[in-house]
C-alpha cells in the first residue's frame, strides 16, 4: 500500500510538471493580453507533433527534435500574437473566437500531414530510476520533471530579475500605464505570446513518447489547463504552478483508486467550487503575471 | 397585403425546398432546421450580457430527458419532448443558483464546467444513461396523417415538415418574448443593470427567467433530434458542437433576432453542402476555421451587418446593440 502511494504520488509530481508548464504559459499569455487562448491546447500538440516528425519520423536526436519543436510552437504564438490577438486587441470575445478558428486549422493540418491515427513514437530511454522493488521513476517522465522546473525557474528569473521581465510584469498590471513609461505593449505582447506558447510547445514535445499523440489530444490539455487556472486564480503564474501540483495529485489519486472520468468530474467540481465560494482562485490576488 | 405575400412566398419555399435536395442533403436539412431553433435559443440567453459554454449540454439534456421518459415510461413521444424541454428549463434553473454568482469570463467558464460535469457524469454511468454507447434504439415520432400529407418519420422530408413547424412556432414564441416588456427587461439587465436595478427590477429573477426560456427550447431541439436520430451519447454534445453554435451565433451577429440564424443557415450551407461537394473532406474544419478568423476579424458586427447596410432600415439600430457583437 505505502509503495502504491508513493508511486502515485510520483506520477502526480510527472503530471504537475506538464500541466504546469502549459497552465503557465495560459496565464502569461492571459495576464499580458487579457485574451482567453482556447488554442492553448493545439500548441502542446503542435509541439508534439514536432517530435512526431523529427525524431520518429527523420531521426534527429530526441533533444534537438524537443528544442525545434519548443521554438516551432514559439514562432506559432508570435503568429497569432501578429494575425489574430493584436487586431482584435479591443474585442476580448473576438480574440477567443479567433483562437478557436486557430484551434481548428492547427487539428486539421495535423490529421492532414499525419493522419487521425494515434503516432507510434519509439521511447527515448528505457531507464528507470528505482527507488524500492516497486516503486520507480522512468527517467523520460524525469526530463519533463526537470523542463519544468529548469523553464518554470528561468521564467520566474526573468520575470522578477531582467527589465524585460519587469516590463512584462508593468504592462500585465496597467498597460497605459507602462505604455507612458515608454514601454511596447507590443513589443511586451509578443514576448510573453512566444514564451507562452514555447512553454505549451516544449511540454507537448517532451511527453509526446510517454502519451497517445493524435490530432485531437489538445482538448484534454486545455480543460486542465482551465481548471488550474481558475482554482489557482486567473492570473497569478504562482497560483497556477500550485494549484497544477494539488490538481495533478488530486485527479491522479483518484484514476488511480477509482477511475479516470470520475477523476475529472472531481476535477471540474474542485473548479465550480472555487469559483462560486472563491472567484479570484485559492492563491489569486490582485495583481496579474 | 405585401406582408401576406411574404408570408404566403416563404412558406411555399420553405414547403417546396426539400424536393430540390439529395437525400443526404435532406437529412441535413432537418439537422439545420433543429440547429436554427437552438442557436436561436441561445442568442435569448446573451440578451441579458452572459455568454454560457453549456447550452450544447443543456440540449442534451433534453435530448436525454425525452428518450428516457419514453424509454423508461412509456411516455408518449410528443408529450415526452414537451417534458424533455420542461426538464432542462427546470435544470437551468437549478445551475442558475450556483452559475449566477459569476460573470462574464468567470460565467463561460463555470457553465463550461457544468455541462462538462453533467456530460461526464453520463459517461460515467450506465444506468440509466447507458454511458459512453448512450442511448440506443429510441422511439421515433409514431407517423400520423393531417388528411392532406401523411407523416412517415422515415423520411427526412417529413420530419422537416413536423420539426420545421415546432422550430417556426418557437421562433414566433421567443421573438414575442424579446417584443414583450419582459424581453425588453432582458435588455435593461445587459447594458443598464445598476439603472435597472435601480428601478427596482430582480436582475437575479430575470437572468434565471432567460436562462430558463433559452434552454426549455434547446432541451426542446435536443428532444427533436434524439427522436430523429433515435440515439443519443456524450459525445454528440461535447464542446466542439458547443464551438459550432458559438460560431454561428458570432458570425451571423446577436444584435437582431435573425443574425444567428443567418450565421446558422450560411455556415451550415458552406460546410456541410459547398466543402462536402467539393470534396474537401479532410480540409473542412481547416477552411471553417479561416472563415472564423476572418469574419471576426474584417465582419465583427457579424453578416446582420451586411443585411442592414443593404436594406438600409428605417429605425437605425440604437448604438449599444451595435456593441454587443
Amino acid at each position: 500500500m505505502v509503495e502504491l502511494l508513493a508511486q502515485t504520488g510520483l506520477n502526480a509530481v510527472y503530471a504537475a510538471s506538464y500541466i504546469s508548464l502549459v497552465a503557465v504559459g495560459l496565464v502569461l499569455i492571459f495576464g499580458v493580453m487579457g485574451v482567453v487562448n482556447f488554442a492553448h491546447g493545439e500548441l502542446f500538440m503542435a509541439g508534439a507533433y514536432a517530435v512526431v516528425a523529427l525524431y520518429a519520423d527523420m531521426h534527429v536526436p530526441f533533444f534537438v527534435a524537443v528544442a525545434i519543436g519548443m521554438a516551432f510552437v514559439g514562432l506559432l504564438g508570435l503568429l497569432m500574437e501578429w494575425a489574430l490577438f493584436r487586431p482584435l486587441k479591443d474585442n476580448p470575445l473576438g480574440g477567443l473566437v479567433a483562437s478557436i478558428g486557430f484551434l481548428m486549422i492547427l487539428q486539421s493540418l495535423a490529421v492532414m500531414g499525419f493522419g487521425v491515427r494515434m503516432e507510434h513514437i519509439p521511447p527515448v530511454t528505457q531507464e528507470v530510476v528505482r527507488f524500492t522493488e516497486k516503486v520507480g521513476l522512468p527517467v523520460a517522465r524525469l526530463y519533463v520533471i526537470v523542463a519544468a522546473v529548469v523553464f518554470l525557474s528561468a521564467l520566474w528569473y526573468f520575470l522578477k530579475r531582467t527589465r524585460f521581465g519587469w516590463a512584462l510584469r508593468a504592462s500585465a498590471q496597467d498597460p497605459e500605464a507602462a505604455a507612458l513609461q515608454g514601454i511596447s505593449i507590443t513589443q511586451t505582447a509578443r514576448i510573453a505570446m512566444f514564451i507562452g506558447a514555447a512553454l505549451a510547445g516544449v511540454a507537448g514535445a517532451l511527453t509526446a513518447p510517454l502519451v497517445s499523440v493524435n490530432p485531437h489530444m489538445g482538448h484534454s490539455v486545455i480543460v486542465t489547463a482551465f481548471i488550474v487556472i481558475i482554482v489557482g486564480g486567473v492570473g497569478s503564474l504562482e497560483g497556477a504552478i500550485l494549484a497544477s501540483i494539488a490538481y495533478a495529485f488530486v485527479h491522479t489519486f483518484v484514476t488511480t483508486f477509482w477511475d479516470g472520468v470520475l477523476a475529472d468530474i472531481v476535477g471540474l467540481s474542485l473548479m465550480l467550487i472555487v469559483l462560486i465560494v472563491k472567484p479570484t482562485g485559492l492563491f489569486g490576488s490582485a495583481d496579474r503575471a | 397585403m405585401r406582408n401576406l405575400l411574404i408570408f404566403v412566398l416563404g412558406s411555399v419555399a420553405l414547403i417546396a425546398l426539400p424536393y430540390g435536395l439529395s437525400f443526404s442533403q435532406q437529412e441535413i436539412l432537418v439537422f439545420l432546421v433543429i440547429n436554427v431553433l437552438l442557436v436561436t435559443s441561445y442568442r435569448l440567453m446573451t440578451l441579458t450580457g452572459e455568454w454560457s459554454l453549456g447550452h450544447v449540454v443543456i440540449m442534451g439534456v433534453g435530448a436525454y430527458a425525452s428518450a428516457l421518459y419514453t424509454k423508461e415510461l412509456g411516455i408518449y413521444v410528443p408529450v415526452s419532448m414537451i417534458l424533455g424541454a420542461v426538464t432542462a428549463a427546470l435544470l437551468a434553473v437549478l445551475l442558475s443558483f450556483p452559475l449566477f454568482r459569476m460573470k462574464g469570463f468567470y460565467f463561460l467558464i463555470g457553465s463550461f464546467a457544468a455541462g462538462e460535469i453533467i456530460r461526464l457524469i453520463w459517461k460515467r454511468f450506465r444506468e440509466p444513461f447507458g454511458g459512453v454507447r448512450g442511448i440506443s434504439g429510441i422511439d421515433p415520432m409514431p407517423d400520423f396523417s393531417i388528411g392532406i400529407y401523411q407523416f412517415d418519420f422515415f423520411e427526412p422530408v417529413s420530419y422537416y415538415y413536423f420539426a420545421g413547424f415546432i422550430v417556426i412556432a418557437s421562433l414566433w414564441v421567443l421573438w414575442r418574448i424579446e417584443k414583450s416588456p419582459v424581453g425588453l427587461t432582458f435588455h435593461a439587465v445587459h447594458w443598464q443593470d445598476k439603472l435597472a436595478q435601480a428601478s427596482g427590477v430582480n436582475l437575479r429573477a430575470y437572468r434565471t427567467l432567460a436562462f430558463a426560456i433559452a434552454s426549455g427550447f434547446a432541451g426542446l431541439a435536443g428532444a427533436l433530434q434524439a427522436h430523429y436520430v433515435g440515439t443519443v451519447n456524450p459525445n454528440s454534445f461535447d464542446i466542439e458542437v458547443m464551438v459550432f453554435v458559438l460560431t454561428w451565433a458570432i458570425v451571423g451577429g446577436t444584435a437582431t433576432f435573425y443574425g444567428p440564424i443567418l450565421g446558422c443557415i450560411v455556415l451550415t450551407v458552406l460546410n456541410e453542402i459547398v466543402l462536402r461537394e467539393m470534396g474537401l473532406e479532410q480540409a473542412r474544419p481547416l477552411i471553417y476555421g479561416a472563415i472564423m478568423i476572418l469574419s471576426i476579424l474584417f465582419l465583427p458586427d457579424g453578416l446582420e451587418s451586411l443585411v442592414q447596410k443593404v436594406t438600409r432600415r428605417k429605425s437605425a439600430p440604437k448604438p449599444e446593440e451595435k456593441a454587443a457583437t
